[in-house]
């Protein structure tokens, strides 16, 4: 059956260097002297240690329990002794340490007891909470915590489970080795994950240069008789293996930034993935070991299943790296990570050892200053405009970067790729990404601290309040009293001040009494004075009373007059 | 530190200009063939004058001189310099406008891919200005010896009046001119009477024709090699044939065809070669369609209206004025944000 694909815009076809790394099946990794156990490998939280030094593990025991549920557990990836718990090295470029188990191997490698899980009885939370428990993510590389994946949209079901079998990156190759030898069981494993998301249809998307791998899985579908599970060649275009632009490609589903891709209907998983749930659920092992292709400035290429935790010259040994080599790349030429040492460990998201040379990947030439070709924007799978960004990113407009959708930005290299002029354009959209980063975690700062002022300011603020409050009800005590004294209605009105009742009151009262005395001291004055005093001090009353109270009536006259 | 990605397209700067320059070799080819080899050493004069003034200026800034000087882009400059000046101005009016490109419209702008203008046509726009005779001296093909064309550019005294006349475009315009008005000689002829004579060939200037035709081979084989897309040559032909094309239906008498204005003048060279320069052209799909459309109807208007005998490099400046605003205004819209 032929389907009907879709392109996404942009794309290069760099030289693919696969065939030399496919040539022999994927071989064991004796064991090393050491491994060291990162317990951080996933997005979400750090995983809490379990162990401490001198404990005895077995393989497959959980040394590391999921932090949360944005968290995946990590365990021993071989029966041996604990030698310490210790910050160490994490495979990455900045060279910073991360908690680590280090574990002695005892040589037997053996399994503990599994903890099991019924497949068929157990309900969708269930399995999810064994899989985080069993450490299984994502394996294309993004690490992503798998479990979380495995949840329908709001619908309760999925059109579409892709498989991304893509593997775009040259040099990679351990996926296509995994669906040349293990097609079925990595379709079990896709069997499960359609169960769990209700899936309709399942699209495997393998690019076109891996014809084997193709032959295995359609070979393997047959065989397995399911329904409704397909495996198609893509156009091989770099970078068809991204998860948007495999959706893009094989639904034609264009997944915004920021947007589940369940709320499209679509949930995209990796080949490598689905064998690690199949091993779960099927036989109880955890993740503890991948497949990692050795290729680049070596002898013999080859993929390895590794043992997560074994330090990489361990493994590239076996391939024999050349005298020349100058650094390991963690992935591949187009997205890789620098390492930071040769023995860093190999984590779960370690797909590849690129071992590099300064021939084999000759520093760029001298940067040129941008002449706005566009070969960017032509080669950018987000429809971006690098070159519009990096004139920003320059100029540290980090606004106008956003403006022009920065973080649409997937990082994939191909605007440095193809740019005529040699500017790394994407270490510039790193580094603006991160600057925002910074200033976004700046500003947090910022608003919590005003927070805490404003708080701070409101609260003395109510203090006061409740201050005037106090003494207003006490006004108003004081008030009926007097009010009570002098028996008029007015007292009547002022039961329980409150707030700007209080404030009334207390004013009322205020005036209350200051007419009272006024009232009692006017006739005192003018008992013992002359009629004409008496008259003259009428009359400077009435002039004062009049300059005060302009449009007050006339005062009535002193009471003695009257 | 060199991050990801480790590996690269073998592309640089200096392979695009010189695909450019290739391109541009039939046009120099056929106007070699028609107006005589004069445009070559008109061509080496340019060069040197740009390599000299870039060399300048890079000392001054203190950039690498080897870098920049190597990358062409200096050169393609002075070729399209050479290429829109008339072939016989003398050395020093193609060094003067040489210079004025390189050291003011481009270097002190901030170099190579900074200039705002082209500076092929501000260089043309500024020299036609200040020179409105020596700029407006056209050679009809095959007028001039090869010995002729080097007194004129080297010496001294020259008659030019009495040795070369107008570009067709020109004389086109003057006819057209004098054909409407009632005491003229030319008085009631028609558009294709007045394109008789010696200077016209087939369908614009006699020998320009294939000149243009060369550079339309050049453009097309730019486009096959992805240096430029076919954007801004469509729309700017496509525009110029329309502009032309409806006043000419109109009034048949008095205004050339649109063939012609496509054949004539700079209509090719500017098309595939002037503003398709990538630094102060237009840069989205949407944005160069505008861009070289609005540079068309311009150029059309200055050619049927206005006094200078061709209007693209005006058109080319007026455009390139309103770049950043076209380019802002038509970003497509990104992956995942399309309406479908």
């Amino acid at each position: 059956m032929l389907r009907k694909l879709f392109k996404f815009h942009g794309g290069v076809k760099p030289q693919t260097n696969k065939e030399r790394s496919t040539t022999a099946p994927i071989a064991p990794v004796p064991l090393p002297d050491k491994l060291v156990i990162p317990l951080h490998q996933s997005v979400g939280g750090p995983p809490r240690p379990l162990v401490q030094r001198g404990d005895q593990v077995f393989k497959g025991q959980r040394i590391g329990a999921a932090d949360g549920n944005l968290s995946s557990a990590v365990h021993a990836s071989t029966s041996g002794i604990v030698r310490d718990v210790l910050p160490a090295v994490m495979p990455h470029t900045s060279g910073l340490t991360t908690l680590s188990v280090v574990i002695e191997p005892d040589g037997e490698d053996r399994w503990g007891e599994l903890d099991r899980i019924n497949v068929r009885a157990a309900t969708p939370d269930e399995l999810r909470d064994y899989l985080r428990d069993a450490g299984v993510v994502g394996l294309g590389g993004a690490v992503f915590p798998s479990h979380l994946k495995l949840k329908p949209g709001k619908e309760g079901s999925l059109d579409t489970l892709v498989i991304n079998g893509a593997e775009c990156e040259p040099f990679i190759t351990c996926d296509d080795m995994l669906m040349r030898e293990r097609a079925t069981d990595m379709l079990k494993g896709i069997s499960a994950m359609r169960h769990m998301l209700q899936a309709r249809d399942v699209l495997i998307g393998i690019e076109d240069n891996k014809p084997e791998a193709l032959a295995a899985v359609q070979a393997a579908i047959t065989a397995s008789g399911e329904k409704g599970i397909e495996a198609i060649a893509i156009p091989t275009r770099y970078p068809a293996g991204g998860a948007k632009q495999l959706i893009r490609v094989l639904t034609g589903i264009e997944v915004p930034h920021g947007r589940r891709s369940t709320d499209f209907g679509v949930q995209c998983f990796n080949v490598g993935t689905a064998y690690s749930i199949h091993e779960a659920l099927e036989h109880g092992r955890p993740l503890v070991s991948r497949l990692v292709t050795v290729a680049g400035n070596v002898n013999a290429p080859r993929n390895y299943e590794v043992l997560i935790g074994t330090p990489m010259d361990h493994v590239v040994r076996l391939a024999g790296a050349r005298p020349d080599t100058d650094r390991y790349i963690m992935g591949g030429p187009m997205m890789g990570v620098r390492m930071p040492a040769f023995d860093v460990p190999v984590v779960k998201a370690t797909n590849c050892i690129l071992v590099g040379s300064p021939a084999l990947f000759p520093p760029p030439p001298p940067e040129m200053p941008c002449i706005r070709c566009g070969e960017c924007a032509k080669a950018c799978p987000a429809d971006l405009a690098p070159f519009e960004m990096y004139w920003f990113s320059r100029a540290r407009n980090f606004g106008k970067t956003q403006e022009y959708h920065l973080f649409d930005c997937i990082e994939c290299g191909c605007c440095s790729f193809v740019c005529p002029s040699h500017i790394p354009l994407v270490d510039y959209f790193r580094f603006s990404k991160s600057e925002i980063w910074a200033r976004e975690r700046e500003k947090e700062a910022a608003d919590t601290a005003r927070e805490r002022f404003e708080f701070k300011n409101l609260r003395q603020e109510r203090e006061k309040q409740e201050k005037a409050e106090k003494l207003a009800a006490k006004a108003a005590a004081t008030r009926e009293k007097v009010a009570g004294e002098t028996a008029t209605p007015a007292a009547a009105t002022a039961a329980k001040p409150s707030g700007d009742d209080a404030k009334r009151a207390l004013i009322e009262a205020a005036m209350e009494k200051a007419r009272q005395q006024k009232a009692q001291a006017a006739p005192k004055n003018v008992d013992v004075t002359s009629p004409d005093v008496q008259a003259e001090m009428a009359a400077i009353d009435a002039r004062r009373r009049a300059a005060e109270h302009p449009t007050e009536a006339p005062p009535p006259p002193p009471a003695g007059q009257a | 530190m060199i991050n990801s990605p480790y590996i690269r397209k073998p592309a640089s700067v200096q392979s695009v200009m010189l695909q450019v320059l290739l391109a541009l070799v039939p046009g120099i080819a056929a106007y070699v063939w028609f107006f005589g080899a004069g445009i070559l050493v008109q061509l080496a004069i340019a060069s040197a004058a740009a390599l000299a003034g870039e060399a300048a200026m890079l000392a001054i800034r203190g950039k690498p001189k080897a870098l920049f000087l190597t990358d062409l882009s200096a050169i393609v400059t002075a070729w399209l310099i050479a290429l829109t000046f008339p072939p016989i101005v003398p050395w020093w009016l193609t060094v003067t406008g040489t210079l004025l490109a390189v050291v003011i419209v481009k270097q002190l702008y901030g170099g190579l891919g900074q200039n705002p203008f082209n500076p092929a046509m501000a260089a043309f726009c500024l020299m036609i200005v200040a020179y409105p005779a020596l700029m407006s001296q056209w050679p009809a093909a095959g007028q001039l010896d090869f010995k002729t064309q080097l007194d004129l550019i080297f010496g001294g005294a020259r008659q030019v009046d009495a040795i070369t006349g107008a570009t067709p475009l020109d004389a086109l315009r003057t006819a057209l001119r004098s054909a409407a008005s009632a005491d003229s000689e030319l008085h009631g002829l028609r558009a294709s009477q007045l394109m008789d004579g010696p200077a016209f060939g087939a369908l614009g200037g006699k020998g320009g024709e294939w000149v243009a035709l060369a550079y339309l081979l050049g453009g097309l084989w730019l486009i096959q090699r992805r240096i430029i897309t076919w954007h801004i040559p469509a729309a700017f032909c496509g525009a110029l044939f329309l502009t032309a094309g409806l006043l000419w239906s109109v009034r048949p008498d008095s205004f050339a065809s649109p063939l012609f204005h496509l054949a004539s003048g700079g209509a090719m060279l500017g098309a595939f070669f002037i503003l398709t320069d990538p630094v102060s052209g237009a840069t989205t799909a949407r944005g160069k369609l505008l861009f070289a459309a609005g540079a068309a109807v311009l150029t059309y208007v200055i050619r049927a209206f206005g006094a200078y005998p061709d209007g693209i490099a005006f058109a080319t400046l007026l455009m390139n004025i309103l770049v950043p605003i076209i380019d802002m205004k038509t970003q497509a819209p990104v992956f995942g944000h399309k309406k479908d």
